[in-house]
């Protein structure tokens, strides 16, 4: 600590060595003995400037003012200082056994997280993200897809049409809410020659009373693949090769025959049932399996339809509902909780882990 | 698809176990969606012998008697019987003690007393065991089986119904035989029909064909709308007794869940679900004018179908007709006037082909589905009527009686074969990825009932498929027939080399999930809910046909749902609620366009701002400033480059062709009185790819802050305050922050103090505090000039 040059001042250095140890109490009467109006040292000297000479009075007056900015800081300094001591001990002593402060957390729908990670294992299979309009027309929806006109496979696809023309130039029929995401299947045939490779995922709708598995509109994610070359055995190598990394990779899967106007030879992939594993329950009917998707070789019609040769082109597509899987996957037994915005369901099903 | 397994088994002659038979249906493309035992209630009954009967000790109780009854355990038992029926010597139905009756109320059989004897057990009644409304007498059994046997085992009446889940592609399967022909494909045994007792009798003559009209029995017959039946089978039959079906054949048919009617009917039924040729019988008797004409209906026409309903026809129907009018809706459901009952005696069959579209339009004009119509629209066997009516003629004749007057007639005006269809083997591999010798494609296209016309020739085969498979029409069908029959299980599932598609990610999709993540971080909860409700203004869309009138529109916004959300919460007492959604809304398009789709995300918040603590640090709620900033954040990540203006007393946001595209502020909403105040924002989501901000150097220099206390008269805003800023500040001034906003007493009247805290920095050197010193001097002389704003007298010249 350098000399002020004046031993009256320098006596008080000793004291300003020693403020960061003193008490909050000691610290407030140093203050007042120092830099106090009234009696404090450094107000003292001061006060005597006024008898100086000039010269004098200059660097006297200098020199106190200069100490008097250093004890106000140490002072200053001190005073943080024993606030955080009393913050320190205040912790030290608390019951560490009360709550955390936390904070909202929001999450994804499951129908979305189910939709996500079911894009992603197709992803890392070669495919991208295809989408298309909600309103369709019938020509999309229905006949380019080889669904024959007033056949009885439109029953399986209960259908909300709109009240509005189709625009002028567009695909003949009627507009229509889509009854399934395969509309956008002939929208990327038409635009993309192959090799094609799109996953679809969307809203469709039905005209399907609600009740605890049914919904007039739900999720539902498509998967096409067009090239030269691919087969049947592609289908089946591919939709288990999904099974076994959505799942685990020990489930079982089963292809059973199916139709769809769509595909040919059309099937269905059942999964080993997630909740019995095989053995047999009311939530896959005794049976072991459940539902997971409808899949087939693309039909040849539909490629034509799209301008291709199905000579030289073969395909395969698949279709599963993401609402359906959610229920699964949560054990949620009313797919009507999915519609709703009810937060203790979705933060029940949104903790992370819960996936 | 109802299915009996006791007819399955009387086709393959053979045992069928349920659960297997269900299981190879599964594997085969008709999945089974349950399997109902039949009289399982009755498995504890057994074959009791009555050894004696005498009578009751009472000598008032003159209707009872007493029957020793040997029930195959040892010990002959006393049974109290009061049925008038009982026979030494005969076998009868019995119950044990501790039996339980059939029924919901079925009671146990204990060894109750009746007057003064117990009874040790119950000879049952048909009535009792619900096998049928008889209860005059206890149930006599015509059976040799030894007493003690189980009733299901010694009586035909336990059975399995099947559910079978039949897709439109394969009529075949709504009959037993289409099953059959399956199940002997998979178990590798061959089928046939099974005998019908008393049929053979009479032997049947092959059917005459004829063309478009011609008599038969003495009834004229004409088709006129050869378009909508090409073909027509008749027979008539005279002097029938038209009554009861024999027990198998009311058992059978209710079996499946049809209701016996009589044994004319019952025969036509039994055709049906055996064959799947839907027929009708007619009486002759009633028929006006002995004539029957196949024709369009006429606008105006009605007719009295069989359930009693009169229904008006148009010229797009089918109808059967006679020299009056009609008297029956072709293909959908016969007429009342001419149904046989108890008092008909000749009788005329007829087993039809209907175009399949036209008796579909006409089922839904009627809204009338029957078991006929729903057959005849799936399209059935054009050349099986002649078996059919076979069937029926043997059927009706072994259980009515009377003669079959004459040659049963075919009417075919333009006779035809089945489609020929020619399959490549090479095709076949290329399909399905796997090469299967030749003799397995024969195998299985000989199993579905296809005649294969000749051997690969110039790497093809000749198909004739048969007739009852309408689906099969191209050459893809045939191969999906050889991967089913071959058993998709039986394939390889090892992937395969892929080249990767041409396509890029639509990019909306990269949008979404970033929107979607943005708003997540946020604390919202996604909810994906249906967008039909009420009409939203006047370029709302419609739906023709809704499901109910309260969803007959289109949303054309996703906030007002999420309201409602918001308030079914506080139904619920949650008060804090963050809900988003992104979806799509509806507008009506320009006259000729096809309505407007568009994806937004729209978000709603109430209740506290953070999760509430002990120490009192969650006590806030949100308020209008949490709102803004979580627009301003949606709107960064959904539609970037648009601009949040001041609105009343929220904000819209519109973009840079000065559309709007957004808006956001207080919302209004059913709240209880504990609610917080309830915000909410909604935002169309741009589709356009997002390129990544530039990277700009981070400082090397250190900055200085200075803090203008600013006097804003009434009417300037913060906005306007800052831009001026910014302009005057130049490239020194990096940043503008709003540090108070202060109003009081003090401050001359009309006006508030707001501080900013301002930030000046260059990049290549350390700013001298003289430059921005005449920085600040700079902006408060641009302020006084162009807003009339003063710095506050006495407030701090620097801060930080």
């Amino acid at each position: 600590m350098p000399s002020t040059g004046y031993p009256d001042l320098d006596a008080l250095l000793p004291r300003l060595d020693s403020i960061p140890t003193l008490t909050a109490a000691a610290l407030e009467s140093e203050r007042t003995a120092i830099l106090g109006r009234k009696s404090g040292r450094l107000t003292a000297a001061l006060k005597t400037l006024g008898a100086l000479p000039v010269e004098e009075r200059k660097r006297y007056g200098a020199a106190v003012n200069q100490l008097k900015l250093r004890f106000e800081a140490a002072f200053a300094e001190r005073a943080i200082g024993l606030e955080a001591e009393a913050r320190q001990r205040e912790s030290m002593g608390a019951d560490l056994t009360m709550p955390g402060r936390r904070r909202w957390v929001g999450a994804e729908h499951p129908v979305t997280k189910v939709m996500d990670e079911i894009v992603d294992i197709f992803r890392e299979l070669g495919f991208a993200v295809a989408t298309g309009p909600e309103v369709e027309t019938e020509w999309y929806n229905f006949l380019a897809l080889n669904f024959p006109a007033d056949h009885p496979a439109m029953d399986m696809h209960d259908t909300l049409y709109v009240d509005a023309p189709p625009a002028a130039g567009e695909r003949a029929g009627k507009l229509l809410l889509r009854t399934h995401t395969s509309p956008v299947q002939i929208r990327t045939l038409l635009a993309s020659p192959p090799p094609v490779r799109v996953v679809i995922p969307g809203m469709v709708y039905r005209n399907d009373a609600m009740d605890a598995s049914h919904l007039p509109a739900f999720a539902q994610i498509e998967g096409l693949a067009v090239d030269e070359g691919i087969s049947f055995v592609d289908l089946k190598a591919t939709l288990d090769h999904f099974a076994h990394r959505f799942f685990s990779p020990s489930t079982k899967t089963r292809f059973r025959p199916s139709f769809f106007p769509f595909t040919e030879p059309s099937a269905e992939m059942d999964v080993e049932c997630q909740l019995c594993h095989g053995a047999g329950c009311a939530a896959c009917k005794g049976t072991g399996w459940m539902e997971i998707l409808g899949c087939g070789m693309v039909h040849p019609a539909v490629l034509e339809n799209c301008g291709l040769d199905s000579e030289q082109f073969t395909g395969w597509a698949f279709g599963m509902g993401p609402h359906r899987i959610a229920l699964l996957r949560y054990g949620v037994p009313d797919i009507r909780l999915l519609l709703g915005g009810d937060m203790r369901f979705l933060e029940a099903v949104g903790r992370p882990g819960g996936a | 698809m109802n299915i009996s397994l006791r007819w399955l088994q009387e086709f393959l002659r053979r045992d069928l176990d349920a659960a297997d038979v269900a299981a190879r249906l599964a594997m085969l493309g008709a999945p089974v969606d349950a399997v109902e035992p039949l009289h399982a209630e009755l498995a504890p009954f057994v074959v009791a012998r009555v050894l004696d009967v005498g009578p009751h000790p009472d000598p008032k109780a003159t209707r009872i008697r007493l029957a020793t009854v040997d029930d195959g355990t040892g010990a002959p038992l006393t049974v109290v019987c009061g049925a008038p029926n009982v026979a030494a010597g005969r076998s009868y139905p019995f119950a044990r003690l501790g039996t339980r009756m059939p029924g919901p109320q079925g009671f146990r059989i204990e060894p109750r007393p009746i007057r003064g004897v117990v009874s040790e057990g119950m000879l049952c009644s048909a009535r009792e065991l619900g096998l049928g409304q008889e209860h005059d007498g206890i149930l006599l059994l015509d059976t040799d089986a030894a007493p003690g046997t189980p009733l299901l085992d010694a009586v035909v009446l336990a059975d399995t119904r099947l559910v079978v889940d039949v897709t439109p592609n394969r009529p075949d399967l709504l009959g037993h035989k289409g099953v059959a022909r399956e199940l002997s494909a998979s178990y590798g045994a061959p089928f046939r029909l099974p005998v019908i007792a008393g049929a053979g009798r009479v032997d049947v003559p092959a059917a005459r064909l004829t063309g478009a009209s011609d008599a038969v029995g003495g009834l004229h017959l004409a088709i006129e709308d050869a378009a909508s039946c090409p073909r027509f089978h008749a027979a008539v039959i005279q002097g029938a007794a038209v009554g009861p079906s024999p027990d198998w054949l009311r058992r059978r048919l209710e079996s499946v869940g049809v209701r016996s009617i009589n044994n004319v009917v019952d025969a036509t039924n039994y055709v049906m679900l055996e064959l799947n040729q839907p027929m009708h019988a007619y009486d002759v008797s009633r028929l006006r004018g002995a004539t029957l004409v196949v024709r369009r209906a006429r606008a105006g026409e009605r007719v009295t179908t069989l359930d009693a309903v009169e229904r008006p026809l148009t010229g797009e129907m089918v109808a059967i007709a006679d020299s009056e009018g009609v008297i029956g809706i072709a293909g959908v459901m016969g007429g009342a006037s001419t149904e046989v009952s108890a008092a008909s005696r000749d009788i005329l069959l007829e087993a039809a082909y209907w175009d399949p579209t036209r008796i579909r339009r006409t089922r839904r004009d009627l809204n009338l589905g029957t078991e006929a119509s729903y057959r005849f629209e799936r399209g059935i066997d054009l050349w099986g009527g002649e078996a059919a009516m076979r069937r029926c003629l043997e059927l009706v004749l072994a259980t009515a009686g009377g003669t079959l007057v004459e040659t049963p007639l075919d009417l075919w005006p333009v006779p035809t074969h089945p489609p020929r269809i020619f399959l490549r083997p090479a095709r076949v591999t290329r399909v399905l990825g796997i090469e299967l010798p030749w003799h397995e494609l024969e195998r299985h296209l000989v199993a579905i009932g296809a005649t294969v016309v000749s051997k690969p020739e110039e790497g093809r085969i000749a198909v004739d498929v048969p007739g009852w498979r309408p689906d099969l029409r191209r050459e893809i069908d045939l191969i999906e027939e050889i991967a089913r029959l071959h058993g998709y299980d039986d394939f390889p599932s090892e992937l395969q080399r892929f080249r990767v598609g041409r396509l890029p990610d639509a990019p909306e999709e990269a949008v979404r999930s970033s929107v979607r993540r943005g708003l997540v971080a946020e604390g919202f909860y996604e909810v994906v809910s249906l967008p039909m409700g009420a009409a939203d203004g006047a370029d709302s869309v419609r739906l023709l046909n809704p499901l109910s009138a309260d969803d007959a529109w289109l949303r054309r916004r996703l906030l007002p749902g999420l309201v409602r959300l918001v308030e079914a919460n506080w139904a619920n007492r949650v008060a804090d609620v963050r809900l988003f959604e992104i979806g799509t809304a509806f507008a009506a398009g320009a006259p000729g366009e096809r309505p407007r789709e568009e994806r937004r995300v729209a978000a709603v918040l109430t209740g506290r701002r953070e999760p509430a603590h002990w120490t009192g640090s969650g006590d806030a709620m949100f308020d209008l400033w949490d709102l803004k900033a979580r627009l301003e954040a949606a709107v960064a990540l959904a539609i970037p480059d648009a601009e949040v203006q001041v609105e009343a007393q929220g904000w819209i946001v519109r973009d840079r062709k000065g559309r709007l595209v957004g808006e956001g502020g207080p919302l209004k909403a059913d709240a209880p009185p504990w609610a917080g105040p309830l915000f909410g924002f909604e935002l169309l989501v741009d589709p356009a790819p997002r390129r990544p901000a530039p990277f700009a150097p981070l400082p090397a220099t250190p900055s200085s802050e200075r803090v203008l206390a600013l006097l804003l008269p009434e009417g300037v805003r913060v906005r306007e305050v800052e831009s001026v800023l910014r302009r005057a500040g130049g490239a020194l001034l990096e940043r503008v922050d709003v540090d108070s906003d202060y109003r009081g007493a003090e401050l001359p009247a009309g006006t508030r103090s707001v501080a900013f805290r301002l930030t000046f920095r260059t990049p290549d050197r350390t700013l001298r505090d003289s430059e921005v010193d005449d920085a600040e001097s700079r902006l408060l002389a641009a302020l006084a000039t162009e807003l009339g704003v003063q710095r506050r007298d006495g407030a701090s010249r620097t801060g930080g």
